[in-house]
């Protein structure tokens, strides 16, 4: 039993800190979110050559096979730094093509960082259900006929490959009869929006409009994709929590730190006993996620479905609720300052409720924790 | 990262779950189990099993008794105890004065009084509040004036752990008032029969009596009875708070009461459904289940820590105030569950008087003294508003 990372695992944790403290500063994110393009090049080049998209890609595609664990250090890093680059869709992409152990030269390409990935599987009407599909594929010559539109797929704009959902057989909210696509993102009839979102990343609404794909675009077994997709989610889960721990310590620092400095009355307001003992409960609460987060990333590769489902999303709800609390406590105790746009913190408060808002909200995760036929059963 | 039990540990695990299916009498674990009310004997009968077994004192030097078990070998043992349903093992001989005469005690008062700890021959109770200091404990008043060989202690103490219970006391006694408050206390046992000495009990909200005052009128204790040195007994008393709040988040328990309130919730019916069924009952039993999963990890990396020789130091804040409102929640769901079988009250059938209960649900007798009881949980033991101050003031340095 050991809780500690291991010396290659920190090893890139503090690569990952220099590269986004020296070159991914509050005013290079600033300029960033205010360009066109709303990425940055140059960042994603120097996260390619931190290895960082090649680490969780097979060894036989030029990758390093790293686990969720290893994913979980990286992404802590990267919600410490704010970073908002379409690292997250990119590595839940490459999930699926692992899963799917096809693509192979997809992979290759998303492991040196020249292409990039985003998944295309929420509908504007299903809310956190990705069974919930209405885009229809149809079977036609050897090739299949994709119709039907997907909203806010993270990054997909700026991704050249896109993996999506859509149904193949049964009707909309049926498990069984889904199919995945790995599509590149130029094919004719694929219409993208692209839109900033409330914590200055992006998104897209993506139009499906008689887009012909070949056969070998399917990804895994036609009609079965269901599991692939449940499965690939929760490992997303599990990093989206992994960068909201790294968002919550940075935030909790920072207002430590605010604390320390701010002074009224002649004195710091960390003097006062009702906001330290709301501190003593922020570092609780980032604790007791903490611990969760680590039991997610370990059981995310467990071979007991239930298992992983149960873990990972006691896991997103216990994130969920210390992001809430950690993110609206943090903004009250910067005062004024919390409710601007110039400083961190308010940064870290907007990315956190966003999380809440990606992959399933703690309801959600709460109700499919509820769901698992243990739950019902003595502990 | 590893957050496995290494192989030889899961067979120690195997090993003493073993013993205690094996060992634990069966009307002993059926009191646990059901919230009954365990006497003197019940303890002592227990204590006595698990010592002849030589497992007693897991945290102690083994040239004094103790089993040379890894922290993480110990923390098992309290996890299988908690999960078996056994009477604890009182902590206030064992864990609390033990690990103090260890550190600080004469070579006379080890050899006197450490096998009697070990085999229950002594019961300890713990003097350390007063009336007028609670979470301002070194503000207390008793005195213990010199007198030749003796001490003469006068004063009270109050929310003396099952004192009506107790041969022996240790105590905290103020030897010299004109210093700071912290250096003027010594660190006394004292003989429970010793003349002047009077135990009240105080009946609880539960109508339990697991508390006392304890009176002190020209009480005569030897010289011999102090531990350490005069006016350093604050020192002592710390370390031994440090010993206290070790296993303080009893996870262990809570896992075993969650399992009890789960087969509660099914039975109960709302609806014509089990109440498990109600999304609005699950919804809270779900956070409270996942909460306690947090928790078992923390403590778990709080217990690899100190395995690596880490702590636990201000963590143990931590883990009281967490695991306290773990326990304090599944009371509150119980007596949820419940609902209007909640309200008879029935001291006979909590004290194994009768065999069933006046009116008819012997699961949900016990549960609302229980739920009035727990609330102690985030008073005693340093109220989680100190908790919160040690953190405050140790971990986040404001």
């Amino acid at each position: 039993m050991d809780f500690d990372i291991n010396p290659e695992q920190q090893q890139l944790a503090d690569a990952i800190r220099r590269w986004s403290e020296k070159d991914y500063g509050f005013e290079q994110r600033k300029h960033i979110i205010e360009s066109d393009v709303g990425v940055s090049d140059a960042a994603w080049q120097a996260m390619a050559e931190l290895g960082l998209m090649a680490l969780a890609v097979p060894e036989e595609q030029g990758g390093f096979n790293g686990s969720a664990l290893d994913m979980m250090v990286v992404m802590q890093e990267l919600g410490r730094g704010l970073v908002i680059e379409p690292f997250l869709a990119h590595a839940v992409g490459v999930e699926f093509l692992k899963l799917a152990g096809s693509h192979t030269a997809w992979l290759e390409q998303a492991a040196a960082g020249e292409k990039k990935i985003a998944c295309a599987l929420g509908e504007k009407h299903a809310r956190y259900d990705l069974f919930d599909i209405t885009t229809q594929a149809h079977a036609e010559n050897n090739t299949y006929r994709l119709q039907g539109e997907k909203s806010v797929v993270l990054h997909g704009a700026q991704a050249d490959y896109l993996i999506v959902s859509a149904r193949t057989a049964g009707s909309d909210r049926d498990k069984s009869g889904i199919s995945l696509f790995a599509i590149a993102a130029d094919t004719k009839g694929i219409t993208r929006k692209d839109y900033r979102t409330n914590d200055g990343m992006r998104a897209a609404t993506i139009s499906f409009g008689n887009v012909i794909v070949p056969a070998d675009a399917l990804l895994g077994e036609l009609h079965q994709g269901w599991h692939l997709i449940d499965q690939a989610s929760d490992y997303g889960v599990v990093l989206l929590c992994a960068e909201a721990l790294g968002a919550m310590e940075s935030l909790t620092q920072a207002t430590l730190e605010y604390l320390k400095t701010r002074q009224q009355f002649g004195v710091p307001i960390g003097k006062f006993q009702a906001l330290q003992h709301r501190m003593a409960e922020m570092l609780m609460q980032l604790e007791q996620a903490r611990s969760l987060v680590m039991l997610a990333a370990v059981k995310v590769a467990s071979t007991d479905p239930e298992e992983r489902r149960r873990t990972v999303s006691a896991a997103k709800a216990r994130i969920g609720m210390a992001a809430k609390f950690i993110g609206q406590q943090a903004v009250q105790m910067h005062g004024g300052m919390g409710v601007t746009n110039e400083l961190p913190a308010p940064h870290y408060f907007k990315r956190l409720s966003m999380i809440e808002l990606s992959f399933g909200d703690t309801d959600h995760h709460l109700a499919r924790f509820i769901a698992q036929p243990g739950f019902k059963q003595a502990a | 990262m590893d957050l496995n039990y290494a192989t030889s540990d899961l067979a120690f695990r195997d090993s003493v779950r073993s013993w205690l299916a094996a060992n634990l009498p069966t009307d002993l674990q059926h009191k646990v189990l059901n919230h009954k009310r365990l006497s003197r004997e019940d303890f002592v009968r227990w204590h006595k099993i698990v010592a002849a077994q030589g497992w007693v004192a897991p945290n102690w030097p083994v040239e004094h008794g103790g089993t040379g078990w890894s922290k993480v070998q110990q923390h098992i043992w309290e996890e299988e105890c908690a999960r078996a349903g056994t009477p604890a093992i009182m902590p206030f001989g064992v864990n609390m004065v033990a690990p103090v005469l260890i550190a600080f005690g004469s070579e006379s008062q080890k050899r006197h009084y450490l096998p009697r700890i070990l085999s229950c021959e002594d019961w300890w109770c713990q003097g350390y509040s007063e009336p007028g200091s609670g979470s301002d404990l070194a503000s207390l008043k008793t005195r213990a004036e010199r007198n030749g060989d003796h001490y003469i202690v006068n004063g009270q103490k109050t929310w003396t752990t099952l004192a009506q219970h107790a041969d022996m006391m240790f105590c905290l006694v103020r030897t010299d008032s004109g210093v700071r408050k912290q250096e003027g206390i010594s660190f006394l046992l004292m003989e429970m029969k010793t003349p002047g000495i009077t135990v009240r009990p105080i009946k609880l909200i539960d109508e339990d009596v697991e508390v006392n005052e304890v009176f002190f009128d020209n009480v005569k204790v030897p010289v011999a009875n102090l531990v350490g040195e005069e006016n350093k007994g604050w020192t002592y008393a710390k370390y031994l708070l440090g010993h206290e709040r070790t296993n303080i988040a009893a996870v262990g328990r809570s896992k075993r009461e969650l399992a009890f309130l789960k087969r509660i919730a099914t039975n109960q019916k709302k609806n014509g459904h089990p109440l498990i069924d109600d999304p609005i009952f699950a919804h809270k039993l779900a956070a409270l289940e996942i909460e306690l999963m947090a928790l078992e990890v923390t403590v778990m990396r709080v217990v690899a820590g100190e395995a690596k020789g880490r702590g636990p130091g201000p963590e143990a804040s931590m883990l009281k105030i967490k695991g306290t409102e773990v326990q304090q929640l599944l009371t509150e769901l119980m007596v949820e569950v419940v609902g209007p079988m909640g309200l008879p009250f029935d001291a006979a059938f909590l004290e194994g008087e009768s065999a069933q209960s006046a009116a008819g649900d012997d699961d949900a007798a016990p549960l609302v003294p229980y739920y009035y009881n727990y609330r102690k949980t985030s008073i005693y033991g340093g109220s989680n508003e100190i908790q919160k101050n040690i953190i405050t003031q140790m971990i986040l340095g404001l």
